[in-house]
């Protein structure tokens, strides 16, 4: 190591966003560790507080602030650091990093820029630059040009013919990116591209190429590496994020795996690359052509996927690198005997597969390509393509289970979000490889793999007429079916088929399969990552199981239980039961409602678990988390979190407890299975989990309590609802049972309503009926987070949201400590919780949601588990209780006086959204979570708390003009005093008719603007496309759809060219109420420990 | 068709035949390259050998025509996977991998716990092993019972040419020993635009005599007319290539630029008076970290030995040029003032990365 470091600047990436997500908590992690082991004080700026890089542990000091120039600039005069990472937080932290480089701030301040440079960044980043640089080593990119206006644009377009491929650079995710087949089609996507981005290319359209990723390292001394070769499944032209990936790549020869790995280490050491970067081709299927698409500089998803996919720690080696090591200096951490400059070799395959969401969006389309929309995603492992593929399915938590047995619309071979299913389909009516070959591009290797599953299955399906869907015709093959033999039971496992769907097919119980699975020895073997294919001994534990294996490895490296730790807990709490291994189930895919704030839980109880010396064992299978990293618990399997593989591995570490609580709802689903099975189980007991997960049974609790709860009920029937609804009277909300994030969740405002949304309430769900409740207007929304200890309350938290109900808790901004609650209502919402805690002897965490009116409270629902907002409530409050939980559920008495209301400083926590990728998705906020993130800040007060943390969402502060169209006569008169005060603060003000109107009558200067319908001028589009307006506070009349249409188009809009939007009532007036209390310059640049000391 | 392998400690694996149905044995050696299964599986180096692949995935993209080929057939006794694929995709395909096995003779197995199997070779070292393919169940003592061991014979006559051949166009003549030389060998130098004679491996270019208006032969009275010579990969001990270790011994006092590669190298350290040592399981793969002990850089290069040159036992004259980064054995030796330089690894590839490629570049400097 050449450079002597004191103090090294992190920039994170901030709120989880589509395109940016959960992978930079691993990367920004592993990069503090490598700090950490360096000796180097690290400071980190991240907003995003559901991290493990935000934990206490990791970085030296932490700023809750906005990843931008202004606030990151603050921080380096305040703490002067002599280093800086760009390239451990996503493009956020590399876009930042641009701009500090465009002010000279680097230059000015003496501060290094650690790995890569920002000219080999400014490289990568600039196409144009990007393609002069490789042409430079006669390496190929895509042929086309550059532009920066649309009549550029068309010139080139002209030139090279349709079809075409617009690409934006500076970008997450491909945004304003696209296939275009004629000139209408490309107006259209360039125009919205240059609106994103200041240049954008046009190319060639390779259709059907494959598209291959390489991950390369090189140190500074130029020894380089690739770490791993992808194939993505779908071709070119489907967003590597939206695409099924295969590590390594299975269609490739040896002269084209190498002739590309070569070509990536050319172009990386042209480029001066120092670190890791991920590298795009394209290779013709046809001959050996190749383009170089892009070049990452920078970690990012796919080479948080290759870490995990090799168990080479891609992010730390980098910044050991950036910290000047050479990479023969670096030892393999897996074998710890072997050296880091090597290339990993794999005995297994792994598949990864998106998941998405898009049924969370008003408005979006299905349909899948060059931009990225998937939430999250899913990686298997295992040692054929179709054990993987199958794992993966599964693992997405979507309900699938199998490739047919779903009733997925087959007519549409485009690319969607479940073209995999539709593959599946035509296959089982018989269509032929090479026609889907044709209308895919997906190569023939994949696809004679699934035809093969899908025989498999139709045979299964046949077997048990109840089994099979209706849209698959049988005639073709009327007597295939099979018997439940060891022969058959054997393929089908090492086809991936699960116990469940075997059991569907032979017409006996999940537990029956198991028992005849086991008498005759079929049960899948337990075989390790070791980066080297057996060839050297692994010294960690990071494992899969396959049924393409004989035996289990017996493990050479003990892991055992610290015992006497585990003494000491003991002296001080007699208990004869104390667990000595636990297993910590995690949260599987991030999707919208659950993500990177589980992992943070399910690490620190892993963390605890270890710390109380237990052997520790971790199940998840979601490539962007820390949780996942094999040196997080003592053994890793990454796997599927079903019934089905927790039992094997429950059965295959004998002795383990079993802790459910942290993974969010996917392990808290498994309660009552784990329950019934007799296994284990840490903390609260499953039978009371259920109590609270079953309405009716908890409804009956809440009356013995004298707790009030909206009527409700749960109804089969949509007469029954309708009658339920006229009964309690209108708006009723509508939920299907067992929900996390309220899947299919509405407001009905009427019969018409309700009969509209049942459809798609009843879809999500079939086995459960759904919910109709009083929807309760104008309320307050509480939350209290909590730890019980035997039924007693131990710590909890309130926090309050600044929209009234009817925002999902997800999308709501929540204020901790509350701010405007009564005293009483405090006191209510605490009793109630105690009877809560003490009826259902809660023994770990909890969460419990409130609605308060008029000095009533109702409780929402309960949550017998860790919840979405606990580490908020741990990292603002300064006790973390995923900890506490832990500790109580091993058996550990815990006491003391827990302060979490009378705080000095405001937490506020505000959501991300990620409508700019979800074309056509309304972006209003409803019962429904859209949000894809969060951010925490802190600030003296809540309105520095609130600005700091939309800031870091994103939000840009209005300088000029605001324009204001609300709906609705109440929503008026609320907001008349906000309109005043913006009127005062200088904006010029636009508002559409009615707005205008009552401004007007209340003596508020504005300026009426016309609604696209209106077709006269100026239109409020007209304004917005010419940047006339900072800032749109559209409320719409929640009761009635009229007008509604000029409403989305002006929020669309909004979204579609960045303009800071408000939707809320409650949002707008903490908005304007801190706009005219605070500027710029009042949000104080202190870090956490500054606040929670 | 069921097959099992049976390893010389008796450990039976059972798995289903996808290739000739027929007994093999020899001595059983894993390689952990994820692509390149038609080089490895006509890579003369293997020759007596049974290859274990440690991808599970074999078969994938078929088999090209012979021209990608790394000699004229397989040269494996037997092949074992995890998983054979039978739909094999890629333009350049001609036949399936199993088919291109039964046509060529050899034994293959799949449904095998390679991962298993390689764990145990590592452990116990390389053992002799034998395919069975029957119907009838195993008796392990019939099994190992006489198991073909290649290290005990000279097998270089059964691998290298027969003939003399003349390669390329250039001005410069290299002679390429053939020990069972990988195809690449030579396209790697005629690509770099010398002429390359592949002689035998007992075929003294000093001195021995050919009839061949091809070649041209020098004034000496024997031998040929050539500028440096190249002693190629090969299977087996290196001690049993006496008679090439005598012919190298002479190149070496003519002062003859000469290069070696794999058992070329091992040949050359005999020939300077040096040792080899048989390792634990040898290094197959693509994956192999050397260090360049002159100019420190490090590279990652394509390995298939199981024998390797000692180090210690080299006169002083003689550097030690490249370092497994992994175990720390030689990859390389150069002598400090003469041309005289080889390498464990392979520079040609076929499979693996190519970039060890400029060691061509680094031999030819001598010749020109």
């Amino acid at each position: 190591m050449s450079n002597k470091l004191r103090k090294v600047l992190v920039l994170g990436s901030g709120a989880l966003k589509i395109g940016e997500a959960g992978e930079f908590d691993y990367s920004g992690s592993q990069a503090l560790k490598a700090l950490k082991e360096e000796g180097v004080e690290a400071i980190l700026i991240n907003p995003n507080i559901a991290t493990i890089q935000t934990s206490k542990s990791l970085a030296k000091k932490i700023y809750f602030l906005p990843v931008t120039a202004y606030f990151v600039q603050k921080v380096i005069e305040k703490e002067a650091p002599d280093g800086i990472f760009l390239s451990f937080g996503g493009q956020t932290a590399l876009n930042c990093g641009l701009a500090l480089e465009r002010r000279g701030l680097f230059k000015k301040l003496h501060l290094q820029v650690l790995g890569s440079s920002v000219r080999s960044i400014q490289v990568t980043e600039d196409r144009e630059l990007f393609a002069r640089e490789l042409s430079k080593i006669a390496v190929k990119a895509p042929k086309g040009g550059f532009a920066k206006t649309l009549d550029e644009a068309l010139k080139i377009g002209q030139k090279l013919g349709y079809p075409l491929l617009i690409r934006s650079g500076f970008s997450l995710g491909g945004l304003g990116s696209g296939v275009v087949n004629n000139k209408e089609e490309f107006i259209k996507t360039v125009s919205i591209a240059l609106k994103q981005a200041p240049q954008i290319a046009i190319e060639e359209y390779l259709k059907h190429w494959k598209e291959i990723e390489y991950e390369v390292v090189r140190d500074k001394d130029g020894n380089k590496i690739t770490v791993c070769n992808m194939e993505n499944m779908d071709p070119l032209g489907i967003h590597t994020g939206e695409s099924i990936v295969v590590a390594p790549s299975q269609t490739l020869n040896n002269y084209q795996y190498h002739f590309l790995r070569k070509l990536s280490l050319q172009v990386i050491e042209h480029l001066g690359i120092v670190g890791e970067c991920n590298i795009q081709f394209a290779l013709n299927p046809k001959n050996n052509d190749y383009r170089v698409i892009e070049v990452n500089a920078r970690l990012s998803r796919s080479s948080a996927l290759a870490s995990k996919a090799t168990g080479y720690p891609l992010a730390y080696i980098a910044a050991k690198l950036a910290l000047g090591y050479s990479l023969p200096e670096i030892k393999n951490n897996v074998t710890l005997s072997t050296s880091a400059f090597f290339e990993p070799s794999l005995d297994y395959i792994v598949v990864k597969i998106p998941r998405w969401d898009l049924q969370k969006f008003v408005g979006a389309k299905e349909i899948i390509g060059s931009e990225m929309k998937s939430v999250g995603e899913v990686m298997a492992i295992g040692r054929s393509f179709p054990e993987v593929l199958q794992k993966a399915i599964r693992m997405l938590e979507t309900g699938q289970d199998g490739l047919l047995g779903n009733d997925i619309d087959d007519t549409k071979l485009l690319p969607t979000t479940e073209r995999l299913f539709v593959v599946a389909q035509r296959f089982a009516r018989g269509e032929q490889i090479e026609d889907i070959y044709k209308a895919t591009g997906i190569d023939p290797w994949f696809l004679y793999q699934i035809r093969e599953m899908v025989t498999f299955e139709k045979k299964l399906l046949n077997c048990h007429s109840e089994a099979k869907p209706k849209n698959i015709s049988t005639e073709l093959y009327p007597s295939l079916t099979l018997r439940m033999t060891k022969k058959v039971m054997s393929e089908a496992k090492k086809l991936g088929f699960s116990d469940k769907l075997l059991a569907k097919a032979f017409g006996i119980s999940e537990g029956g399969i198991r028992r005849f699975r086991k008498k005759h020895g079929i049960v899948p073997r337990v075989k390790h990552i070791d980066t080297l294919a057996a060839e050297y001994p692994a010294k960690t534990n990071y494992l899969y199981l396959t049924y393409h294996g004989n035996e289990t490895e017996d493990n050479k490296i003990r892991v055992t239980s610290d015992e006497s730790k585990i003494q000491k807990t003991l002296h001080s709490y007699p208990s004869s039961s104390y667990p000595k291994k636990a297993i910590v189930l995690g949260s599987g895919p991030y999707r919208i409602g659950s993500s990177v704030e589980f992992d943070w839980c399910s690490v620190t109880a892993a963390e605890t678990l270890r710390s109380k010396g237990l052997q520790t064992i971790i199940i998840n299978c979601n490539p962007e988390t820390v949780s996942t990293d094999y040196d997080c618990a003592d053994k890793l399997y990454f796997e599927e979190l079903t019934f089905e593989r927790v039992s094997d591995i429950y059965e295959i570490e004998q002795s383990a407890s079993l802790v459910l609580g942290f993974g969010g709802q996917v392990p808290n689903n498994l309660a009552m299975n784990c329950f019934r099975a007799d296994y284990k189980i840490l903390g609260t007991s499953p039978e009371n989990i259920d109590r609270a997960e079953d309405r009716n049974k908890f409804s009956k609790l809440l009356d013995k309590l004298n707790i009030e709860q909206a009527s409700w009920q749960s109804l089969k029937r949509l007469d029954d609802a309708l009658k339920f609804a006229r009964k309690i009277g209108y708006p009723v909300l509508i939920r299907p049972s067992y929900v996390l994030s309220g899947s299919a969740m509405n407001v009905a405002y009427s019969s018409t309503d309700l009969k509209k949304y049942l459809k798609s309430a009843s879809d999500v769900s079939s086995e459960h009926p759904v919910v109709i409740s009083k929807f309760v207007e104008g309320a307050k929304e509480i939350e209290i987070d909590g730890v019980g200890q035997n039924g007693k309350l131990l710590i909890y938290a309130i926090s309050e949201h600044v929209e009234n109900a009817g925002v999902h808790s997800g999308d709501a901004t929540i204020v901790l400590p509350p701010q405007k609650l009564y005293l009483k209502t405090v006191r209510m919402v605490k009793n109630a919780t105690k009877k809560i805690v003490e009826t259902l002897s809660i023994n770990g965490p909890f969460n419990i949601q409130f609605l308060a009116k008029a000095n009533k409270i109702m409780v929402i629902e309960l949550n017998l588990r860790a919840s979405r907002s606990f580490p908020f409530v741990s990292k603002v409050t300064g006790f973390n209780f995923v900890e506490m939980a832990t500790k109580v559920m091993l058996g550990e008495v815990l006491s003391g006086d827990f302060n979490t209301i009378d705080l000095d400083y405001v937490g506020v926590k505000a959501p991300q959204f990620s409508f700019s990728r979800i074309k056509g998705a309304d972006p209003r906020l409803r019962v429904e979570m859209s949000s894809t993130g969060e951010v925490a800040c802190f600030g003296d007060d809540l309105e520095e708390a609130y600005l700091k943390a939309i800031l870091a969402t994103g939000f840009k502060m209005p300088e000029r003009s605001v324009f204001l169209t609300i709906g609705g006569e109440k929503n008026k008169l609320d907001l008349l005093v906000s309109a005043k005060e913006l009127f005062h603060l200088g904006f010029k003000i636009y508002a559409t008719e009615h707005t205008s109107e009552f401004l007007s009558k209340h003596a508020i200067k504005n300026i009426r603007v016309y609604k696209i319908s209106e077709r006269k001028t100026p239109s409020v589009l007209d304004l917005l496309k010419d940047g006339k307006i900072d800032l749109v506070i559209n409320i719409s009349e929640s009761r009635s759809n009229q007008g509604e249409t000029a409403g989305y188009l002006i929020r669309r809009n909004c979204v579609d060219l960045g303009i800071p939007l408000i939707t809320n009532v409650q949002a707008a007036e903490l908005l304007v109420s801190a706009l005219s209390s605070k500027k710029m310059e009042d949000l104080e640049i202190k870090s956490w420990d500054e606040y929670v000391g | 068709m069921m097959g099992r392998l049976v390893l010389s400690d008796g450990t039976v694996f059972l798995g289903e035949s996808f290739g000739k149905e027929d007994t093999t044995s020899g001595e059983v050696v894993f390689n952990t390259g994820m692509a390149g299964y038609p080089e490895s599986l006509t890579d003369p180096s293997y020759f007596g050998q049974i290859l274990v692949l440690t991808y599970p995935l074999q078969g994938n993209y078929g088999v090209p025509e012979s021209k990608f080929w790394e000699s004229g057939k397989i040269q494996v006794k037997g092949l074992i996977v995890q998983n054979y694929i039978d739909h094999p995709s890629h333009f350049e395909s001609r036949k399936t991998l199993g088919d291109w096995l039964k046509e060529q003779g050899i034994p293959a197995i799949q449904g095998i716990d390679t991962r298993e199997l390689t764990r145990k070779l590592r452990e116990h070292g390389v053992m002799l092993g034998k395919i069975v393919v029957s119907y009838q169940p195993s008796v392990v003592r019939e099994d190992i019972i006489g198991i073909y061991d290649p290290n005990k014979e000279n097998i270089l006559p059964y691998v290298s040419t027969k003939k003399v051949e003349v390669y390329g166009e250039g001005r410069k003549n290299i002679v390429l020993i053939d020990c069972g030389a990988k195809e690449n060998i030579i396209r790697s130098l005629v690509k770099r635009g010398v002429r390359v004679t592949r002689v035998p491996w007992d075929f003294n270019p000093l001195t021995s005599k050919i009839d061949s208006s091809l070649v041209a032969q020098n004034d000496r009275g024997g031998g040929l007319d050539f500028d440096g010579v190249l002693v190629s990969n090969g299977p087996g001990d290196p001690k049993q290539a006496k008679d090439t270790i005598k012919i190298v011994k002479q190149l070496l006092e003519a002062n003859i630029p000469t290069f070696g590669i794999c058992l070329g190298s091992q040949i050359l350290a005999l020939a300077a008076g040096g040792e080899t040592y048989k390792l634990k399981f040898g290094h197959r793969g693509q994956n192999q970290p050397v260090m360049d002990q002159f100019n420190k850089k490090a590279v990652i290069t394509s390995q298939n030995h199981g024998f390797a040159v000692d180090m210690k036992s080299m006169d002083k004259d003689w550097k030690e040029w490249f370092v497994n980064l992994n175990d720390g054995t030689n990859e390389g030796i150069r002598h400090k003032s003469k041309p005289f330089l080889a390498v464990q690894f392979h520079p040609e590839a076929n499979p693996g990365p190519i970039e060890g490629g400029y060691l061509f570049d680094e031999f030819l400097k001598y010749v020109k």
